[in-house]
């Protein structure tokens, strides 16, 4: 029970992720692989600024905004040099590689000692319900601070899934979606698509960044490789809360993003308990998306043959 | 009023596909007039149009609209000030946002967009009112997304968008030309309310001569990126489909011998 509790939570805090992709792959159609320099830039942010002292609030607030700068970075690579999609973010993402080995210091920052969100948490645990308590959830004994930590992740992502359907409702998110729709439409329309690229580009990175440095507070270390496969995997999130919620309206995309991901990390988390080698995580996760990408066309062809057959 | 003054664009400059699309355009369009161009395919009509919208900047010439010198103007930065409606229906409209989300987008047109919220009460109000004046039934079905309309009810509600902020230049590009003659017929008509309601400023494209003579008070033909013939006033009104037919015949017959013969043709026999 334990083990399912850290997987929902885990799966929360990686549902930023998914937010995050979401906004570049969705909604800007925009293949940014950048998410995996920003992932580990918003913990690499965090970590440094937490062992020099930083109040994990702030240290936090500067991993969204170290994301925000470097999708932007990608976003204006791609509109002012018109470099591809796909590759403007791979420069960013290599760049940030070196950057983050700078920001740590070293590849490895561990924040086991350390004043965390995590920690703030846990002592308000101890203050509501008191130093190691067990909770009786449904015949399991579940620490109370596992679950108030659960809360808190629970409360952090439905604030920020409100707050980005609050903003792609707006006038100006409203352009951004349009931007992502039909481009030639929304410049006749006297919308400057190129900053609606960036600033987009910038705020799926940023929701990122806060994923990793959430991450990082959370597991207790920042680590430079902790962002590969994060954007397959943002991206399998995202595609299992569509295949689940068949609803294309924008508060019910948002909060099939969220449930995706807890979803995705409970299928990962019981495929290891039975068993799955680790070492096999990436290779799975890549070919689930590749299966999620092509079997609906595949069933459309399908179902065509059956209805010829019919007839 | 729009200023044209010698316009020139070439596409593929120094190669052997190198077009000369537009030659030295000079063009004055009044206030609240309503201009057809006519012209065969490649003369340079769509360009003029895209010229004028922005969508790429000319090689020498310049544009201005009310006084503004817009030549090197983005085209993101021209379209606050000029509405536009594209010859594929699906072009002007955002097809996974809903009808009223579309219209909302451009009721902000050349107006800052902030975090307000998009579709307020009062917005919804009046598109459900302004849509109500298409006749289509649209105003009931503001939140379906555009993407599930007919051409015909995308073209019309583009033609809506496109006036709903009333611009200082309203630029048609074959609008009708991918409808069913009767769809056509519908916004054409739909068109004619819009311009004469909204005594706008009109540039529009098209190949239908029917439609040429029928609407506005200005037909310019075009042929090979240059103003062939202008009509208007009390001409353009007793301009008929067969004057244009053969109009277009001549320009064809002198495309036939070189250039040169023609020159010394028209002096020894005109």
């Amino acid at each position: 029970m334990t083990l399912l509790v850290g997987s929902i939570t885990i799966g929360l805090i990686l549902a930023l992720l998914a937010l995050g992709i979401f906004i570049s792959f969705r909604i800007f159609d925009f293949p940014d692989i950048t998410a995996e320099g920003s992932f580990t830039f918003g913990a690499a942010l965090s970590a440094a600024l937490i062992v020099s002292g930083a109040n994990p609030i702030t240290a936090t607030a500067v991993a969204f905004v170290g994301g925000f700068a470097a999708g932007a970075a990608t976003g204006l690579i791609h509109t002012r040099f018109k470099i591809n999609p796909l590759l403007s973010g791979i420069l960013v993402m290599t760049a940030l590689y070196s950057v983050n080995l700078h920001v740590m210091g070293k590849s490895n920052v561990p924040l086991l000692s350390q004043r965390t969100l995590f920690t703030w948490f846990e002592s308000f645990s101890e203050t509501v319900s008191g130093k190691d308590t067990l909770v009786n959830l449904i015949g399991w004994s579940v620490p109370a601070k596992d679950l108030w930590t659960l809360f808190f992740c629970l409360l952090i992502i439905v604030f920020f899934g409100l707050l980005l359907l609050w903003y792609f409702r707006t006038n100006i998110g409203t352009a951004m979606r349009a931007t992502g729709d039909n481009d030639q439409m929304i410049r006749a329309l006297g919308v400057n698509t190129k900053v609606m690229i960036i600033f987009g580009v910038a705020l799926s990175n940023g929701f990122i960044a806060l994923a990793g440095s959430m991450l990082a507070q959370f597991q207790g270390f920042a680590d430079v490789q902790m962002g590969i496969g994060m954007m397959v995997w943002g991206l399998a999130s995202v595609i299992i809360g569509e295949a689940l919620i068949r609803d294309n309206s924008l508060g019910f995309v948002i909060a099939g993003a969220v449930i995706g991901a807890v979803l995705f990390r409970l299928l990962v988390a019981i495929a290891l308990r039975w068993g799955m080698n680790p070492n096999d995580l990436k290779l799975i996760t890549a070919a689930f998306v590749f299966l999620a990408l092509v079997l609906p066309g595949f069933m459309k062809k399908t179902k065509k043959v059956k209805l010829i057959r019919t007839k | 009023m729009l200023v044209l003054s010698n316009l020139n664009k070439t596409f593929n400059a120094g190669t052997i596909n190198e077009v000369n699309a537009l030659q030295e355009v000079s063009l004055t369009i009044e206030e609240g007039s309503f201009i057809c161009v006519l012209g065969t395919n490649g003369s340079g009509k769509s360009t003029l149009l895209n010229a004028v919208a922005g969508t790429f900047y000319t090689d020498s010439g310049t544009i201005e609209l009310n006084g503004k010198d817009i030549t090197r103007w983005p085209e993101y930065k021209r379209a606050c000030h000029v509405g536009r409606v594209f010859q594929n229906p699906f072009s002007g409209t955002a097809p996974n946002m809903t009808i009223g989300e579309n219209l909302a987008l451009a009721a902000k047109r050349g107006k800052k967009r902030g975090l307000g919220w998009g579709l307020t009460s009062t917005v919804l109000q009046e598109l459900k009112s302004r849509v109500k004046t298409l006749n289509m039934g649209l105003e009931e079905r503001l939140d379906s997304p555009i993407g599930k309309l007919s051409g015909g009810q995308r073209q019309a509600l583009t033609l809506l968008m496109s006036s709903w902020v009333k611009p200082e230049l309203l630029l048609l590009d074959e609008h009708t030309a991918a409808l069913d003659p009767k769809t056509a017929s519908k916004v054409i008509e739909l068109t004619e309310k819009i311009v004469t309601a909204g005594k706008l400023t009109t540039l529009m494209v098209t190949h239908s001569m029917q439609q040429a003579v029928h609407l506005g008070d200005r037909i310019i033909m075009m042929h090979q990126g240059k103003i062939k013939y202008d009509f208007r006033g009390e001409e353009k009104r007793r301009l008929k489909i067969a004057d244009l037919l053969s109009l277009f015949d001549d320009l064809r017959r002198k495309d036939q011998i070189d250039a040169g013969v023609v020159e010394l043709l028209m002096k020894n026999y005109v």
